[in-house]
């Protein structure tokens, strides 16, 4: 059999987490042009939200900042931002997409990334980027991160003061006229600022395509038990407060009055493997960052303690085991294998009560944060994205491989690769891998000329 | 008004009269007639605790049956009276108040509509009764209240608000368990709260809502029991409630009737008032039967207090 060419050697990439970059990096170091669409406005994905990572606890921004500066700077990589596939067509090795490039109302072309505009919004508004965390706010128009890349501002026109204003002059939307504001735009020393700015769509040819689409947690509104109050976390939300370049700096508060907690409560498999709410496989990464996390907090808090629920400890990767001993017998994280049954306010604090089966005892713990290992989902939309593409995905969501031995990175549509998240629950490593490996998946097609037979 | 099959089952008509006195009484104020199944037996409750899950089932479905067949008599005779109608109106309805009939009734009603085979097992256990296959519905009164009447008619008919009145919702068991004939989110029910907010009263955030009351274990271990008790009872006290709102007649006696037992054991405590929700309701609509003077707890001092009982 031929194996197939691309008359296209040009790669789409879409999502820009850490496998998407892994990949456009990798396909653009060999010569190859690498179109990036990442939805959000900057490239970096959840791994640049996380604090230390595990196992060796370097720092995400540290080891995550330099690989999205050489994607931003490689001359054959051209990242659309704040961008979405509206539609493919064609196949392998000759695709055309379209990408609906989002409204910034600010000219990124023109615009130097000074930020004078952020200081003076006079908008807050609690943060995508920080989990809505009432600790920071962005304004209306915003950088996501201080790190983003591209480090280019979008205005968010359901928050912005003077879109309101507009919506109002037009429609009469809100009860009270809004001020004008466009302080922005007073303030912008360039001009770049652009209120007329509409969504634009463009086509791209492109031979091969790459989705990295990522994840996003379950709702936590999903488990009645445990949806109450502002002190039951997930695990992405603590890592925001862990983080030291984070809402709060690294210091350890809970959302609801700021205070240190001296308990922290962990609860592992939320959502994962509970078949009733439609999620029975492993989440893989939890019992890893729910060790780390409460390590982190013991770093923080020496004097707090740290308590994890758990139904097994599946940590089978490099130095994994390892790390969860150090936080048993170094950190005497307190690791208790049951289910928790009910978490609700007493007084000022929570109590915990579930089951350690070990034991055979019923616990009731009093503490002043709960840290959810949340189940990981396919990201919000990705339904949709993979109507659009044509490839097959599970019963959850995930992206079906063809092979799941040895065609593990490619979909059930020729030209159309898998890496990351989007094929199922994995950690930061095991992306990073699936995107070199997409890479020479993509190399590979464009190593050759012309379309073979698809049979 | 219109009629709605009514299902009593035994301790409505003995330890909680005053469960169904006011309930009659109440729905009647809302202009639905809650009519009496006749002839009918026993719902199969403490068959649960038998081995054989077949024979248990019997009982229920020939109340289920009795159903049926009332229906099909009031068509033939051309009676004409309006009945509540179930969304598919292939299905005739029968409303509890009891948590444990509902249960019951519902969980037969279960078998027989999703295993042929059990069903015509069933089916060849009655002698005279016609044939049954899972043409009602078993709904439980709280139901009827929330998707028949609607809170807005209810809040419409409110003559006493229960302005000042500090309750907390407590469902038990039956009602939410198992998933599949729960009346609300299994964790998290929120109709007996919206119910009493209706009303007029406040209601405390009362985590313990779907504890279990302690149900049989007062026979086997009344200490156990009790303490079990004491706890959903004090927590509800420190969330600052004067009453626990019930629904089901085991609850009232573990919960009502057991904080004799609780006072002996924690001298500190001091009792809380353990009203139906029918009570309640009666008593916001304006009614004099709310059967307030029978029951294990005495809401009377409390509701006088508040302004709200001569």
């Amino acid at each position: 059999m031929d194996k197939l060419g691309s008359s296209t050697k040009r790669a789409l990439v879409i999502g820009g987490g850490i496998a998407g970059i892994q990949a456009s990096l990798d396909i653009a170091d060999a010569g190859y042009e690498v179109l990036l669409v990442e939805k959000t406005p900057s490239i970096g994905g959840h791994m640049l939200q996380y604090s230390e990572v595990f196992p060796t606890l370097d720092c995400p921004q540290c080891i995550g900042t330099p690989k999205m500066v050489e994607v931003g700077q490689h001359s054959n990589i051209r990242i659309l931002a704040y961008s979405e596939v509206e539609s493919v067509s064609g196949t392998i090795g000759d695709f055309t997409v379209r990408i609906r490039r989002r409204a910034t109302h600010v000219d990124w072309d023109r615009c130097n990334g000074c930020g004078l505009c952020l200081q003076k919004c006079p908008v807050k508004v609690p943060s995508e980027y920080n989990c809505f965390l009432p600790f920071d706010n962005r304004g209306a128009i915003y950088i996501p991160f201080a790190q983003a890349v591209p480090n280019k501002p979008v205005i968010d026109a359901q928050t912005c003061r003077y879109f309101k204003y507009r919506r109002f002059m037009e429609e009469g939307e809100e009860s009270k006229k809004p001020p004008e504001c466009r302080i922005c735009e007073k303030v912008c020393p360039l001009g770049v600022i652009d209120w007329e700015q509409q969504d634009e769509i463009v086509e791209e040819k492109v031979g091969a395509i790459v989705v990295a689409a990522g994840f996003d947690l379950m709702d936590k509104g999903e488990i009645g038990e445990f949806a109450e109050g502002r002190d039951i976390i997930n695990g992405l939300e603590f890592e925001r407060i862990l983080c030291p370049s984070g809402p709060t700096a690294g210091v350890v508060m809970r959302p609801s009055d700021g205070i240190e907690p001296r308990e922290v409560v962990f609860i592992s498999c939320v959502g994962s493997r509970d078949p009733e709410l439609g999620v029975p496989y492993c989440s893989r990464v939890c019992c890893m960052y729910l060790a780390k996390q409460a390590l982190l907090y013991k770093h923080a808090v020496p004097d707090g303690q740290a308590y994890i629920f758990y139904m097994d400890q599946r940590t089978t990767g490099k130095g994994y085991e390892e790390f969860v001993r150090r936080a048993v017998e170094e950190y005497h994280v307190m690791y208790l294998r049951g289910r928790v049954s009910k978490i609700f306010r007493d007084g000022d604090r929570l109590r915990v009560q579930g089951a350690d089966t070990l034991s055979g005892r019923r616990v009731d713990i009093s503490c002043d944060l709960v840290v959810l290992g949340m189940a990981m989902m396919p990201s919000a939309g990705f339904k949709e994205l993979a109507r659009k593409l044509g490839i097959a995905t599970d019963e959850y969501g995930f992206i079906t491989e063809i092979h799941s031995k040895f065609r593990p990175m490619e979909t059930s549509v020729p030209g159309i690769y898998v890496a990351g998240t989007a094929q199922g629950p994995r950690d930061i490593p095991d992306s990073v891998a699936m995107g070199s490996g997409v890479a020479s998946k993509v190399l590979d097609l464009f190593s050759r000329d012309g379309v073979g037979s698809p049979l | 008004m219109i009629n709605l099959n009514y299902y009593p089952g035994c301790t409505l008509k003995t330890k909680a009269k005053n469960f169904e006195d006011s309930a009659i009484a109440s729905m009647s104020a809302l202009g639905i007639a809650l009519i009496e199944l006749p002839r009918w037996n026993c719902c199969g409750a403490s068959y649960c605790l038998a081995e054989d899950d077949l024979i248990h089932q019997v009982a229920p479905v020939r109340n289920l049956i009795r159903v049926k067949s009332q229906e099909s008599r009031v068509e033939s005779q051309g009676e004409g009276d309006s009945r509540l109608q179930t969304p598919d109106s292939r299905l005739l309805k029968v409303v509890t108040l009891c948590p444990f009939c509902y249960n019951t009734l519902k969980r037969a009603n279960l078998i027989v509509r999703n295993d042929p085979g059990k069903r015509d097992t069933l089916n060849s256990f009655m002698d005279e009764e016609i044939d049954y296959h899972g043409e009602v519905e078993t709904v439980h009164l709280l139901e009827v209240l929330r998707d028949d009447v609607g809170w807005e008619a209810i809040a419409k008919k409110v003559k006493v608000p229960l302005e000042g009145l500090i309750v907390a919702p407590y469902y038990g068991c039956t009602l939410i368990r198992p998933r599949e004939i729960a009346i609300d989110n299994v964790e998290r029910p929120t109709v007996l709260h919206r119910l009493m907010e209706t009303l007029g009263a406040t209601v405390v955030d009362f985590p313990f809502a779907t504890e279990c009351c302690g149900s049989f274990q007062s026979v086997s271990n009344p200490e156990l029991a009790a303490e079990t008790a004491w706890n959903i009872l004090t927590l509800a006290q420190r969330q600052g409630a004067e009453a626990l709102v019930l629904s089901c007649p085991l609850c009232e006696y573990n919960l009502g009737f057991q904080q004799k037992l609780i006072r002996r054991r924690h001298g500190e405590f001091k009792g809380i008032p353990t009203p139906y929700f029918t009570q309640l309701l009666a008593l916001a609509l304006g009614l004099e039967s709310c059967g307030f003077d029978r029951g294990y707890t005495d809401s009377r001092a409390l509701l006088q207090s508040k302004g709200l009982l001569s």
